[in-house]
């Protein structure tokens, strides 16, 4: 078992399957509404991405992700948690809303380069926060 | 705020704008003199959501706050199929929530064009507008400062006055990043008006999120053209701000528009890569025209006098053809006092109000190839609609318009 410590963006406790994305997703048209990939262009499109801790390098694409996010996350279908390398508003805005609307606390962290390569598709990963710390335990 | 003695709704509000402040390492906030709302497009039930628990909270906007389109025009409620159940649901879902921004104080704008009205931001003060073109425009025409603001977010701001002072509010980051290099283009492409999108089309490309400088445009290039630069730059990549050398305010000469930033990188703009990038965007394979489709963003008053100068008093209109403008109501309104409304509608044009022919079921059903003068709509009407595009210039969508076939030069550039 590793741990690895992170960086709060949103709070919350989760754990579940990774899936690691080799390339980022847009949530505007690049996650449909049964929760899975369906951006053509994207190499894991059809993947779900529901309950899955989602690891992809950054955000990408228009800012209406936050809507899509927040509606993933309302009809309980969104990602149990998400990892970046990077912090992005419009992720970060969709689960700050949801969390005010429906009580549901998706947690977002960010890791450095290192710790992101340890982290494996398809490996469990526990996310639980110590402040502004993220604390990722791999299996 | 966060306390809240402003009422529940600014303490909801200043929660999420100190949150992401916190998250993109904000030092502190700014006060923000107008926002501009993205969020009043019903893309599904969180969104109607977060606005009616803003309205149950009481909350109200604090500074002046524009509306971009909306899902339904209000004025012309029948130009909205309502033919399946998801049209349905997004024209009641897309009424629903307009109101919601009405309810919050928001002025009745529903345009994607807040720039073309009376009261603009001037150079150097802080915003917060949401919607790419919007914000793009802002920033580049107007100098004024916002940074990339979303759905959410916007509301957000217009109830707290206040936004995380970061990004495009800070010198530092509005610096150019590339060199567009335009000085081999020919007199005659420059004085094209579909050279502008594509220009910001391939200015998106390359550029991505950074800002593109380009040097060798007209120092009088209009404002409308600037506009189809930004709003295809923001499409094609993420620009937020771009600087003409000699025309925009914060580009007197190149050297300031590149402030501190050293070793920019030159790209060359040939012909050929601008006729290559026109060809890459028409899609369409057919000669067959079903519609043609001005105003995205939304169309100036002259624009709308273009329009009527290059169709009114020429050919009629070609049966099975729809002509859509779209425009917000100020402008509208601005055009109809001018004597240019009736005869374009009596010729055939069909205005469309609050919305836009590319976020709601406007196109007839069947419609497959459609002419457009827009680097924004060629860009995402295909994937949004399943509809196959032309790139064209305002001269040969008339022309195509009254022929019923689809006439364009693949290689006007030089």
């Amino acid at each position: 078992m590793t741990t690895i410590t992170g960086w709060r963006v949103t709070s919350g406790t989760t754990e579940g399957p990774v899936l690691k994305l080799s390339e980022p997703v847009s949530f505007w048209g690049g996650i449909g509404p049964d929760g899975r990939i369906i951006d053509v262009h994207h190499p894991q499109h059809g993947a779900e991405v529901t309950g899955r801790i989602l690891v992809m390098r950054s955000g990408r694409g228009s800012s209406s992700g936050t809507y899509v996010l927040a509606e993933l996350l309302r009809l309980g279908i969104a990602p149990a948690g998400i990892v970046l390398t990077e912090p992005d508003g419009i992720i970060a805005t969709g689960a700050l809303v949801a969390a005010e609307l429906y009580d549901v606390h998706m947690p977002i962290v960010t890791v450095s380069e290192q710790d992101y390569a340890l982290i494996e598709d398809g490996i469990a990963v526990a996310i639980a926060m110590d402040g502004d710390d993220a604390i990722l335990t791999l299996d | 705020m966060l306390a809240g003695e402003q009422g529940p709704a600014a303490a909801l509000s200043m929660r999420i704008i100190t949150e992401l402040g916190r998250i993109r390492g904000a030092e502190r906030l700014v006060e923000v003199d107008s926002v501009h709302i993205d969020g009043c497009i019903f893309y599904g039930q969180a969104g109607l959501d977060f606005a009616q628990k803003l309205v149950e909270l009481g909350g109200q906007v604090r500074v002046p706050t524009t509306v971009n389109v909306g899902s339904v025009d209000l004025i012309h409620p029948h130009l909205i199929l309502q033919n399946t159940d998801y049209e349905k649901w997004v024209a009641q879902g897309g009424r629903d929530l307009m109101q919601a921004y009405v309810d919050l104080g928001c002025r009745q704008t529903w345009t994607c064009a807040p720039y073309q009205m009376d009261s603009r931001p001037g150079v150097g003060r802080h915003i917060a507008w949401a919607e790419s073109n919007a914000i793009v425009f802002a920033n580049s025409v107007l100098g004024a400062r916002t940074d990339r603001y979303g759905d959410f977010i916007d509301i957000a701001a217009a109830i707290t006055g206040r936004a995380p002072c970061g990004g495009l509010h800070l010198d530092a980051e509005r610096y150019g990043d590339v060199i567009l290099d335009c000085t081999g283009l020919s007199p005659e492409t420059l004085a094209q008006d579909v050279t502008y999108p594509v220009l910001g089309y391939l200015a998106g490309a390359i550029a991505g999120t950074t800002n593109p400088v380009f040097v060798g445009l007209p120092a009088d290039v209009s404002e409308d053209s600037l506009k189809a630069v930004g709003a295809a730059a923001a499409s094609s990549g993420g620009v937020a701000l771009f600087h003409v050398v000699g025309r925009t305010p914060e580009a007197p000469t190149l050297e300031a528009a590149l402030g501190t930033n050293v070793d920019v990188p030159v790209h060359h703009i040939t012909a050929q890569r601008l006729n290559a990038a026109r060809q890459e965007l028409s899609t369409a394979r057919e000669d067959k025209l079903d519609a043609v489709s001005l105003g995205t963003p939304h169309a100036s008053v002259d624009e709308i006098q273009e329009a009527y100068d290059a169709v009114i008093g020429g050919p009629p209109l070609a049966e099975g053809v729809a002509f859509y403008i779209s425009t917000g109501r100020s402008v509208f309104a601005e055009a109809e006092r001018r004597g240019l409304v009736a005869p374009l509608q009596d010729w055939g044009v069909t205005f469309v109000l609050d919305t836009c022919t590319y976020v709601t079921s406007i196109l007839r059903p069947g419609t497959r190839t459609v002419m457009t003068n827009s680097g924004k709509w060629a860009h995402y009407a295909p994937g949004n609609m399943g509809v196959d595009v032309v790139l064209a210039t305002l001269q040969e969508c008339a022309e195509s318009a009254t022929t019923g076939r689809v006439t364009w030069n693949r290689d006007l550039f030089t």
